[in-house]
Formats: structure tokens, C-alpha cells, sequence
């Protein structure tokens, strides 16, 4: 059902109709009008082809034609310059209906039987479409075979793609060669230009010396934005929190658009050098934390030191829940109070434990 | 005689040529510059018309995805480097390692004081699933090593250790170094390791492998069962889920059951 003969390339007034095939003939009928019929002899047929289906088009079967002999009964048209017809299959069938259309074609079983005898009617299309698991498997072929198709033409555009992203990457490294050659005599203009073309295209900056830090105008904008975002929840952890910890603040807050992990740390790089309230700060175990500008570790560590005196030692676990810390940032704290001389460790299997140095207190 | 350069004249010809030379380099770099611009354009309106057919194509096809990053690693470019970058942008691919970045670290956070910030990529595959629902697109166990590769740059001690054929996937600053790799490789077989099978497998001397085990033990990675047959059993419960989630037959399971 909803087969659509086409003559040749242009399409014909047969829209939709059911194609019967029998072991003599081609039938096309009408769907509305059953006394509109249309056969082709399956002697007429020289050789079928598919075409699959694409984007707007149907499934089709090339059905190529000998030229009709002279005594050919009248048909729709009285000649055609094509010598050949299209069947599109509007509502799948294609691939039963063209593997059936082929056995009958080689077997030719008409030249044994003559015509005039009960005809046979091999498939009836309206019966086989899509009915019971013969029908869901035939869908999933197609679908598979569509699949099949975008993927390896996907692939091949890609692979198009990345040649000419390739030409960029040649062209940025012979650009950053340039740079370097002519140090200072290249604006900082361009050098920014420059940086902001390779973060567009996700090329690593080849020239080594950072004469302008890591920025680009975008991430000078970042940073601004990020002072806004950060300011309140940084006050609400008092004052300092991990980079791990922003990351997933700021990306949860955007919910599109999200900033990379390397975008964060460049816009962070930025903080100090445009005199916004935040700065990042890296400890010696390079964890890498923000901080608000008025936040003083150095004091922090003097209330640690109180805790864990009152507590007479603490590892960084139990200061973490006692202050309402994370543990990571807890840890950090207490290794720059023992730095700064104010604590001892006590390194067992026990764990890291910390207690107040009594050599530097009691001499 | 013709002496050259020397003399007044001569270094202020010198200068001039220098002066001629130097700007002639800088017209060199911003001509470049210029013609990068213009192909930056054009490549623009390629990925554009790329995205616009197989956007799809890479948001559900994890095979697609990795085919696609493999061949963005052999030209030298890396397309998670910005959401700010083309690829980001146009392709969405960014949106889909960053969000996969956040929902890494707090899971990890969540079993952090369970097994001391060692997890299996197994389990943390099956973790994030979780979490990220029924309807959510498909993420494969590729997809989290590249999230996992972009975190480390945030210092929390993000890193990626090989064990038996798989992962281990660390969450937490602790250094952790070859002798500590080894030992934890050793240990994926039977999800423990004592101080008798350290000295037979890699031939090290009992203070080696002490140090080893006592540092794990002390960065909660690695708990001590003294009570086990025969000598102290040092386990990972990093790898618990995986020893308890072994096909069990229906004669055993009846077995198990008091």
C-alpha cells in the first residue's frame, strides 16, 4: 500500500495504490478507485534496482523496461521517453516486495505457465506491511541500514573536517614560531588576538613565554563574573573554598553553557591582577582554593590552634566537623598552622594527627 | 680602504635597517594574523554545517564520540580546552564532559569516607548512572576518563590509576606514587593484599612493603583485618563492589542463606 508509480523521473498521477506482484505481472491498483489498474509483464522487465530511502524521499524499486512491442494493450501513456518506472514505497515494504519482484524475475516461472490461468498472487503489499514480527524486523533493518548510512556518512564528513582543522593548527604554529622570533615587536593586541583564536579552536598555546599572563578578553570577563557569582557562597564557607568546590557551584548555577575546567582556572589566574575581591591561592600540596580578599589564612590558623588545643589533639576529620569544614580544606589549614610552627603531627596508622607544639610554647 | 661599520654613520645605517627589518616582521605577523582570522571564519561555517547534520550523531553515540576525540588528539586540538571554543559551542560537546565533570566529584565526594577516595570506574560509571536517571543520554566508561583527564586541572588530586584491566579512579590530594601503584594493582585480584604476597610477587623487603600498606592505611584507602587466617589482611574498599557483585549460583546462594 501507498506505492507511488513514477514515469521515469517525473512523477505520474498514480498516487497511491497497492502493488500486487504475481508470477505473470507488475500490478499497480488504485486505492480509492479499484477499477484503476495498471500491469507491467514481468517478461517486460529488463532489471530492478533499489534506491534507499533519504531526507524527503521515499524508498524506491527501479523497475528498467524493455521497449513495448507492438501490440501492448493501451496503457496510461501513449509513449514515454523513459524506459524506465519508479515504484516509491511510502509506507516500507520496499525491501520484502524487491526480493520477491527478483525470485519471481529469475525464476520466470510465466514462461512455463501460460497466461489466462488463475493468477497467483505471490504478495499482496497491504497484507505484508508491518504485521507480526516479520513486519517489526524489516522495520528494524531499515532502520539499521538508515543508521548505517548516517554513521559512515558522518564519518566521512568528520574526517573532512578535522583535515581542514589541521590546516589551522599548521598555521597557528607557524604564527607562534613568528611570535617568537620577534619578541616585543608583536602588540599585545595581537598577542591577545592571537590567544583568543586558538582557545576558539581548542589549539594549546605554543609560545612558552606567558608575557601576558593566561587570559583572553574572555576570560577577564569570567573573572568579573565569577567575583559576582562567588562572593556570597564564599562568605557563607567562611571565606575560602576549593576550586573543585566552585567548579561544581558555577556550572550547576549555569546549567548551560558551562565553563571548562581549564576556563575556571585561567579566569582564577586573572583575579589578583584586576583587583576584584577573590583571589586563588595555591597550597604546597597544589590544591587550589579561592579565597575573599578580606579572608586571612595566617588567622585562621590562630583559631585552629585554639581548637586543638581545647581538644587537646584532632586529626583532620574531627576539626572538619567541629569547624564545618570540608575535610580537604581542613587538612590544608592545620598543615599551615604545623608550617608556621603552631602544630605538631603525629603520623601513625592511626592516621594524621594534630597537637599543639609544646616545644615552641613550653621551653 | 672601505671600512665598515664603524663609525656614527654607520650604526645609525644599522639602526635603520634594524628599525625596517623589525617592522617588516611585525606587517609578516599581523598579515598572518589576518589570513588566521579569515580561516577561522570559513572553519566556523564548516563546523556549523557539520553540527547542523550530526549533532545528534555525537550527543547518543559513544563510539562516535570517542572516533571523534581520538581524531581531534592526532591534529592537536583539544575540544574540551573551552566552553568558550568552536567545538564547545557548536557541537555541545563541552556541556556534556563538564556536567559529567560535576556529577564525578560529588559522587566521589559521597563515598569518599567509605573508601578513602579510591573508587573503581566500574563503580563509578554505575554511580553516575544512577544519578543521572532514566531519560538521561548514554555515558560510557571513555566518556568518564575524559571528564576525569579535564578535572585534574582543579588540584583536588584527580587521577587515574591502571589496575588489572581496569581503573581506579582517585579523588583525594594523596600522593601516591609507583610503590603504591604496584601494591594496589596487587591487590585488585582478591580486593586485599598482605605484607607475605608483596614480598613474593615483587621481591621487596618487609620495611618497603610496610611503609606502602601503613601509608594507604592512613589515607583511609586501605583497611586492616587482624583477625584474618595466617597473616593481617590489608583490604581496598574501593574494590568491595566488585568482589560482591560476582555471579552467585542458585546452590551457593542457598548456601549463604543461615
Amino acid at each position: 500500500r501507498g506505492v507511488r508509480r513514477h514515469d521515469g523521473e517525473e512523477k505520474v498521477k498514480f498516487d497511491s495504490g497497492v502493488l500486487l506482484l504475481s508470477t505473470h505481472r507488475l500490478i499497480w491498483r488504485d486505492q480509492k478507485n479499484h477499477e484503476c489498474c495498471i500491469a507491467v509483464p514481468l517478461s517486460q522487465i529488463v532489471f530492478i534496482e533499489e534506491q534507499s530511502a533519504g531526507i524527503g524521499k521515499s524508498a524506491k524499486i527501479v523497475v528498467h523496461l524493455h521497449p513495448a512491442s507492438s501490440n501492448k494493450e493501451p496503457g496510461p501513456l501513449q509513449s514515454s521517453k523513459y524506459s524506465y518506472i519508479k515504484l516509491s514505497f511510502k509506507e516500507h515494504g520496499q525491501i520484502e516486495f524487491y526480493r520477491r519482484l527478483s525470485e519471481e524475475i529469475t525464476q520466470r516461472r510465466w514462461e512455463n505457465m501460460p497466461t489466462g490461468q488463475t493468477i497467483q498472487v505471490i504478495s499482496r503489499m497491504g497484507r505484508i506491511r508491518a504485521v507480526g514480527i516479520v513486519g517489526i524486523e524489516r522495520k528494524l533493518e531499515e532502520k539499521r541500514k538508515e543508521t548505517d548510512k548516517n554513521i559512515s556518512e558522518a564519518f566521512e564528513d568528520l574526517s573532512k573536517l578535522m583535515e581542514k582543522a589541521k590546516e589551522m593548527v599548521e598555521l597557528s604554529k607557524s604564527i607562534a614560531n613568528k611570535i617568537k622570533e620577534k619578541q616585543g615587536d608583536i602588540t599585545e593586541d595581537e598577542t591577545i588576538r592571537f590567544k583568543s583564536y586558538l582557545l576558539s579552536m581548542g589549539i594549546a598555546n605554543p609560545v612558552t613565554r606567558e608575557t601576558y599572563g593566561s587570559g583572553t578578553h574572555y576570560h577577564m570577563q569570567l573573572a568579573k563574573q565569577l567575583a559576582g557569582m562567588l562572593q556570597t557562597p564564599l562568605e557563607e564557607r567562611g571565606g575560602i573554598m576549593s576550586l573543585t568546590e566552585a567548579y561544581c557551584l558555577v556550572n550547576r548555577a549555569r546549567g548551560l553553557e558551562l565553563l571548562s575546567p581549564e576556563d575556571l582556572v585561567n579566569a582564577c589566574k586573572m583575579l589578583e591582577s584586576l583587583k576584584l575581591p577573590l583571589r586563588l591561592r595555591i597550597f604546597d600540596s597544589g590544591v587550589m582554593v579561592i579565597e575573599l580578599q578580606s579572608h586571612n589564612e595566617e588567622e585562621m590558623v590562630a583559631s585552629a590552634l585554639e581548637t586543638v588545643s581545647e581538644k587537646g589533639s584532632l586529626t583532620a576529620d574531627e576539626f572538619a566537623k567541629l569547624v564545618g569544614m570540608s575535610v580537604l580544606l581542613a587538612k590544608e589549614r592545620l598543615l599551615l598552622a604545623e608550617k608556621m610552627g603552631h602544630l605538631c603531627r603525629d603520623d601513625s596508622v592511626e592516621g594524621l594527627r594534630f597537637y599543639p607544639n609544646l616545644f615552641l610554647t613550653q621551653s | 680602504m672601505h671600512r665598515r661599520g664603524v663609525g656614527a654613520g654607520a650604526i645609525a645605517k644599522r639602526k635603520l635597517a634594524e628599525a625596517k627589518y623589525k617592522e617588516r616582521g611585525t606587517v609578516l605577523a599581523e598579515d598572518q594574523l589576518a589570513q588566521m582570522s579569515k580561516q577561522l571564519d570559513m572553519f566556523k561555517t564548516n563546523l556549523e554545517e557539520f553540527a547542523s547534520k550530526h549533532k545528534q550523531e555525537i550527543r547518543k553515540n559513544p563510539e562516535f564520540r570517542v572516533q571523534f576525540q581520538d581524531m581531534c588528539a592526532t591534529i592537536g586540538v583539544d575540544p574540551l580546552a573551552s566552553g568558550k571554543g568552536f567545538w564547545s559551542e557548536m557541537l555541545g560537546v563541552g556541556d556534556f564532559y563538564y556536567e559529567l565533570g560535576v556529577q564525578i566529584v560529588e559522587v566521589c565526594l559521597a563515598l569518599k569516607h567509605r573508601n578513602g577516595g579510591l573508587i573503581t570506574l566500574e563503580e563509578l560509571h554505575q554511580q553516575v548512572l544512577k544519578g543521572r536517571g532514566k531519560f538521561a543520554q548514554d555515558v560510557s566508561q571513555d566518556d568518564l576518563l575524559r571528564a576525569i583527564k579535564k578535572l585534574k586541572v582543579l588540584g583536588s588530586g584527580f587521577g587515574i590509576i591502571p589496575v588489572g584491566g581496569t581503573y581506579l579512579i582517585q579523588s583525594v590530594p594523596a600522593e601516591l606514587n609507583m610503590d603504591h601503584t604496584v601494591v594496589l594493582q596487587l591487590a585488585e585480584k582478591n580486593g586485599y593484599v598482605t605484607v607475605g604476597e608483596i614480598k613474593s610477587s615483587l621481591k621487596w623487603e618487609t620495611e618497603r612493603a610496610k611503609q606502602v600498606l601503613e601509608h594507604l592505611l592512613k589515607e583511609g584507602m586501605a583497611w586492616l583485618d587482624t583477625q584474618a587466617a595466617g597473616e593481617p589482611q590489608y583490604w581496598l574498599p574501593a574494590l568491595f563492589t566488585e568482589l560482591y557483585s560476582q555471579e552467585v549460583t542458585p546452590e551457593e546462594a542457598k548456601e549463604a542463606i543461615p
